[in-house]
């Protein structure tokens, strides 16, 4: 069975059976790294990617059910040369330890951010917390949430595109 | 003597260098070797870090006839930061941009043996001995200029762009010197240092190097490693240590579609298939099969009633009689630490492949030299037939699922040769399967006299070893499940100075009349390992909860207390430092719900000294504990990485605080009931506190000290403090959970 789905923008027809969830699709089937396997059980969150829009846990979303869909990673967001806003924010703070996580925390991030241009400490962290981090790099991922969400209003603000 | 001897007939390929030699080692001499001291024998005593045992400049540096510059570390990244902050002494010391610098790390066919990367020794073994071979490189290039030019060193300086230039402005680059140069000599231990006034790169910041890739989904972990024909494989084992399934489908699932092969030596058994998701639902349908245990029972959750029971070699590690005197203020108490789960995010993985009689590893583990040990052992190749490479993997913050998994996937390669093997653990492999982070019990007495002086103090501690690391296959757990097992290794202490179970139980404190006994005991129940700061947690913990029992006791400043009892002028100052950032003389006093707290410890007494105050409040509804503010306080030495180390501290902190509020692996008497992150909880971002700052204490020239685990002890300690600060309620059993911080407020 082919399924069509949207992969960072282009379109992609993958012939994993229906039942493998969307994250070894991704790595194993189309190559992306940012996709983690953490748990396997929605309950780390170093899977997380966007569908629709939406961040989801690509570890529990079998892609036959995903015909049609948008999904976006941390691949589709910026390159090392041209990273985006969130991600240079990212870097800018030295967000990261070991950086099993952090491509995760980007993309469930991005989600808010793409909703909500302004929020508040406790708007980011109720967020975030889906999402697990063992090596303690929280405020820093917080800054990170914080510094994106600054520049990106002034991106807009003077016109350019986010 | 000048060692700077022009060799033209050295230069191979184009390069300075021919190869250099790997020091053996007889297997005896590594176990129990403590976590610093595993690496090859010492040759050159006189020489800084691991210039000891690897004296050859070649080892470390090397210098192509196009000037490309590669230094080499047997130091593995791990999260820490360590690739940057090496980078950062090489280019420093060899006064060249560090982007002109390509760093290698631990490979067994590339780099210097540096034991393991752990036990905070990174910078005091890689960081020295870099810095000091750099400065020999960096010597011996000025005197090769001189020479030439027939001037005297002296007059010479570097540009830091690899250049030597002359007093007359004249410049020669390191590439066209280095041509003429053999580095294969041992270092001198004098080589000049740069001076700190003239750092260009060291104490800057340079962001990490491993950070961008990691942002942008490049491959930069093992797990994101995809070599051509790739297979991926899946141990298959009962839920946690001591238990295995009764009856897997084994005929059933290998004749599936997909499954390339099944593996089976005694009681390892595993499953290789074309794709990942075939051999997770492989897995999954073997595993669909009634349990049965193993082993021995496990013993109660309780750590005092469990370690206590346990036969224990006594280890003196402290006895100092004292004048004595009277009491005024007598305290006792006990302090208990629950097993600990290392929790990495990612689950452990390692890649093999065994092709034309040879082995190649591709690990995460912090001994990428013992990966090769233990599956030249397991396997019985010659050791010059495996190659292991350490490729960054998840965090792994002590000994978790990296090696057994690396020794596994090593011995499924060798089943299935020819194509590479890909193994990783699944998350409840990784909970029921690493070793944890031994309990601990301790059990202190101290007294005071009238003039708050601490006149005696007793320091017993109870502990299982924690470092029960592999060093040939009996350490692994594929070396106890084969057909010809092998015996597992002795359990052995790691003596003070360093100490494991007695990590810092020696109190850096000038007290008076100290007896600090450990009780070391041999006998395993849970399977258990190093997890960061091995005993320092619960010794300082226990250390730091005594001074501010005793300070309360007598209605003093648990600080006053502190530093009237403190002589190390660098330890004064970090407290000091610590107290004036916190403001800690107009903090707010506890008053039922708010409270502060410090902790303090220099780690191991030897590695950075670090304070850590926090202000808490305590919910009485829930027992939980928001942690308003953290402010930290370091000397970590020369600092190399400002930022490095502020990151690593910050880490410390959360995690700590994660381990005492929170952290007990559970487990009856079958097997573990921690196998997610439901029933294994950590702190999330709702529980991380509001504020976090680290302040550090440059310390210019001074020697490199271990930063990366200096925070967890002084947190924990800190926390209780703060708690017993806000309630008036002493906790002394980890975690601090919200269940028992709530029975002990009492009722609303």
């Amino acid at each position: 069975m082919t399924v069509r789905l949207t992969i960072n923008g282009a379109e992609r027809r993958v012939e994993s059976p229906p039942d493998t969830p969307l994250l070894y699709v991704l790595r194993d089937e189309v190559g992306l790294n940012g996709a983690k396997y953490g748990c396997g059980l929605g309950q780390c969150g170093a899977c997380t990617v966007q569908l629709d829009g939406r961040p989801v846990f690509s570890c529990l979303l079998p892609v036959g059910a995903l015909e049609g869909r948008q999904v976006r990673t941390v691949e589709g967001l910026g390159t090392a040369a041209s990273p985006s806003i969130l991600q240079r924010a990212f870097e800018e703070e030295q967000a990261a330890q070991c950086g099993y996580c952090i491509a995760g925390m980007i993309m469930r991030a991005q989600a808010l951010l793409d909703r909500v241009p302004d929020p508040d400490e406790a708007a980011i962290r109720a967020h975030m917390q889906a999402n697990l981090c063992r090596c303690g790099t929280h405020m820093r991922i917080l800054r990170a949430v914080r510094r994106a969400a600054t520049a990106m209003r002034s991106t807009v603000s003077r016109g350019t595109a986010p | 003597m000048n060692r700077a001897v022009p060799r033209r007939g050295l230069l191979a390929a184009g390069a300075l260098i021919v190869g250099f030699s790997f020091s053996n080692r007889a297997r005896a001499q590594l176990a129990g070797g403590g976590e610093g001291g595993a690496g090859p024998p010492v040759t050159a005593p006189h020489l800084p870090g691991s210039l000891r045992s690897t004296p050859w400049l070649d080892a470390w540096i090397r210098i192509a006839a196009d000037g490309a510059i590669t230094v080499f570390t047997g130091k593995a990244e791990l999260g820490q930061g360590i690739r940057t902050a090496l980078l950062q002494v090489a280019a420093e010391e060899l006064d060249v941009p560090p982007s002109t610098i390509t760093l290698v790390t631990a490979d067994t066919e590339r780099t210097p043996d540096e034991g393991l990367t752990a036990g905070s020794h990174s910078m005091q073994d890689s960081g020295m001995a870099l810095r000091n071979a750099a400065a020999n490189v960096r010597l011996l290039l000025t005197r090769a200029a001189a020479e030439g030019w027939k001037v005297a060193p002296a007059t010479l300086a570097t540009t830091g762009t690899g250049h030597v230039r002359a007093a007359d402005g004249r410049t020669r680059p390191y590439a066209e010197l280095a041509a003429d140069l053999s580095l294969h000599v041992e270092a001198v231990p004098d080589a000049p240092l740069r001076s700190p006034a003239e750092f260009r790169t060291m104490n800057h910041h340079l962001p990490r190097l491993d950070i961008p890739g990691k942002l942008t989904g490049a491959q930069a972990f093992l797990q994101d490693m995809r070599l051509p024909g790739m297979l991926h494989a899946r141990v298959v084992r009962g839920p946690s240590v001591g238990t295995r399934l009764r009856d897997p489908a084994w005929a059933e699932v290998a004749a599936t579609p997909g499954i390339v092969a099944t593996v089976r030596d005694g009681a390892f058994a595993a499953i290789v298939a074309e794709r990942e998701w075939t051999a997770i639902t492989a897995l999954r349908r073997l595993q669909d099969t009634p349990q049965e245990r193993s082993g021995p029972p496990l013993p109660g959750m309780d750590p005092a009633a469990t370690l206590k029971a346990l036969p224990a070699r006594e280890i003196t590690i402290l006895e100092q009689a004292g004048p004595g005197g009277t009491a005024r203020h007598r305290v006792r108490a006990r302090f208990t630490r629950p097993w600990i789960s290392h929790g990495s995010i990612g689950p452990s993985c390692a890649i093999a492949l065994f092709q034309d009689g040879r082995l190649t590893i591709w690990t995460h583990s912090q001994g990428t030299f013992d990966v090769r040990r233990v599956a030249a052992d397991l396997l019985r190749l010659p050791e010059n037939r495996v190659h292991a490479i350490h490729v960054e993997g998840s965090g792994c913050y002590g000994q978790n699922g990296a090696d057994d998994v690396a020794a596994e996937a090593a011995r499924i390669a060798v089943a299935v040769p020819g194509r590479p093997i890909r193994l990783q653990w699944m998350r409840e492999q990784e909970f029921g399967w690493e070793p944890l982070g031994p309990a601990m019990v301790t059990e202190l007495e101290a007294a005071l006299d009238e003039r708050n002086r601490i006149i005696s103090w007793r320091h017993e501690v109870w502990s299982n070893p924690h470092n029960n690391r592999p060093v040939d296959a009996g350490g692994v757990l594929v070396g106890g499940e084969v057909a010809s097992p092998f015996p597992p290794p002795e359990p052995k202490p790691i003596p003070m100075p360093e100490g494991d179970g007695s990590r810092n139980s020696n109190p850096l404190y000038a007290l008076q009349d100290m007896h600090v006994v450990y009780h070391f005991l041999p006998e395993m129940p849970l399977r258990v390992s190093a997890l960061r700061s091995l005993g320092a947690h619960l010794n300082v913990f226990s250390i730091e909860s005594m001074f501010d029992e005793l300070a309360a006791a007598a209605r003093i400043d648990p600080l006053a207390l502190r530093l009237a009892h403190m002589e190390d002028p660098r330890a004064r100052a970090v407290m000091a430092h610590g107290a004036e950032r916190f403001a800690w003389s107009s903090r707010p006093r506890g008053d039922g719900r708010r409270g502060c707290g410090m902790g303090f410890a220099r780690y191991k007494n030897l590695g950075a000294y670090c304070a850590v105050f926090l202000e808490i409040e305590a919910e009485r509804e829930t027992g939980r504990i928001a942690v308003r503010r953290a402010v930290a306080a370091v000397d970590c030495g020369q600092v190399v990485s400002p930022d490095g180390v502020r990151n690593q501290i910050e880490g410390a902190i959360v995690q700590s605080l994660s381990w005492a509020t929170q952290e007990a692996m559970a487990f009856d008497a079958g097997q573990r009931l921690g196998f997610d992150w439901s029933s294994y909880p950590i702190l999330r971002f709702r529980d991380v506190p509001d504020l976090v700052e680290v302040h550090l204490l440059d310390q210019p020239n001074q020697p490199f000290l271990g930063a990366a685990e200096a925070g967890q002890g002084p947190t924990s300690a800190a926390l209780a403090n703060a708690l017993a600060d806000a309630t008036g309620k002493r906790m002394r059993d980890m975690p601090l959970s919200p269940a028992r911080v709530k029975q002990a407020m009492g009722a609303i």
